[in-house]
């Protein structure tokens, strides 16, 4: 074969693959608003009839507890959170639709979890929750209930910019000795399987979840790890700051969608 | 803190109706087979037994074994005869007990 009948095959190649690539969708792109969906809609109708019912809905067994948590004194302070915010129902309406929030004192952005241990310190002068633990877990399931129904929507403040791009870094960066990032599962092969289950878009609508798999409820920061995990990595700490950035950008990504806590999810 | 009941008995029903009746509860259902990170058993921890009354009688009941997941959910149906009070106990391991009722309303 001469030269020239390889280039004039290589430009067969080209000019048939060229409307196929343009035709592909540019990987890492984001998933356009009308094509967003929650995990809820991938699930079978057994575990949306379960998350449907407050009576089935296991996450609700937490909300009660932290319910109990609201009204109940802590602290040298001797005060519960009731007795600053009131009445949850009112007071607590929207506010896990948009958290993180900026925290001027720390100079950092904090999320719902951070916020309850901030006022635990200061204005109960109580011990903090422990990250995970079962108390930490309720009252901010009871917290973020009060927004069920909300759309998410996360304050146009110019100080969480740069932790929102370091967020979407975060969600672009491969990692681990899979080496994905979560855009290759979750922007560029949502809906298709992962084993048995469905790839979700991880919109983070529903936090704390309760998880079959784990037989209790979690935060979105033990589902971050979970990936992290699944993909050989090693995971950042608790309560590191990288979950609040990544929180952050999820947040973005998710305006404007349904909040769902406390989630079912398998 | 107490073990939390979530129960679904209808307000009301007809006569001879056939209800669906579901029951929720917090209970970690530890089977007893697992380790902990030093390598310890972690003792068993499982409700054991659930009955149902309607009136004072008994309309259900289960045994509970380790395979069931932590937060048992129990639904099941019974037919509607008279009005009252349809009451649920929970037993197990650790002396653990624990009850609840609902009003139901038949006419």
């Amino acid at each position: 074969m001469n030269v020239a009948v390889l280039r004039s095959m290589l430009w067969i190649a080209l000019v048939v693959a060229g409307p196929f690539a343009a035709a592909l969708p540019a990987l890492g792109a984001e998933i356009p608003p009308d094509q967003r969906r929650s995990g809820y809609a991938d699930m079978s109708p057994d575990n949306k009839a379960m998350q449907d019912d407050d009576t089935s809905n296991p996450g609700m067994l937490a909300v009660l507890d932290g319910e109990a948590l609201w009204g109940t004194k802590a602290g040298t302070a001797n005060r519960s959170c009731a007795d600053c915010h009131g009445d949850a129902k009112t007071s607590m309406k929207g506010v896990a639709a948009r958290y993180p929030v900026f925290n001027a004192a720390r100079g950092q952005p904090v999320d719902l979890s951070q916020r309850i241990n901030i006022c635990r310190s200061q204005h109960q002068q109580a011990k903090p929750f422990a990250h995970e633990s079962k108390d930490m877990l309720a009252l901010s399931a009871y917290v973020a209930m009060q927004s069920r129904g909300d759309p998410i929507a996360p304050p146009d403040d110019q100080r969480l910019k740069p932790f929102i791009e370091k967020g979407h870094a975060l969600f672009m960066q491969r990692m681990g000795q899979l080496n994905l990032s979560c855009s290759q599962c979750h922007n560029d092969n949502w809906g298709k399987n992962i084993a048995g289950n469905i790839m979700p878009q991880a919109h983070p609508t529903g936090y704390p979840i309760y998880r079959l798999e784990w037989q209790g409820m979690g935060s979105l920061q033990r589902r971050l790890r979970n990936c992290m995990i699944g993909v050989r990595a090693e995971p950042y700490a608790y309560g590191a700051p990288e979950y609040v950035e990544m929180e952050l950008y999820l947040m973005q990504r998710a305006r404007g969608m349904t909040i769902e806590t406390p989630a079912v999810r398998p | 803190m107490a073990a939390r009941t979530l129960i679904n008995v209808p307000k009301k029903a007809k006569r001879g109706e056939v209800i669906t009746i579901k029951t929720l509860i917090s209970h970690p259902m530890e089977t007893g087979f697992r380790h902990n990170t030093v390598g310890l058993p972690l003792p068993r921890d499982i409700i054991t037994s659930f009955v149902c009354t309607y009136n004072g009688e008994e309309i259900f009941r289960a045994a509970l074994h380790p395979a069931i997941a932590a937060n048992p959910f129990i639904t099941f149906h019974t037919v509607a005869t008279e009005s009252g009070r349809i009451a649920f106990r929970w037993t197990g391991d650790n002396g653990f007990a624990a009850e609840a009722s609902a009003d139901i309303a038949v006419g």
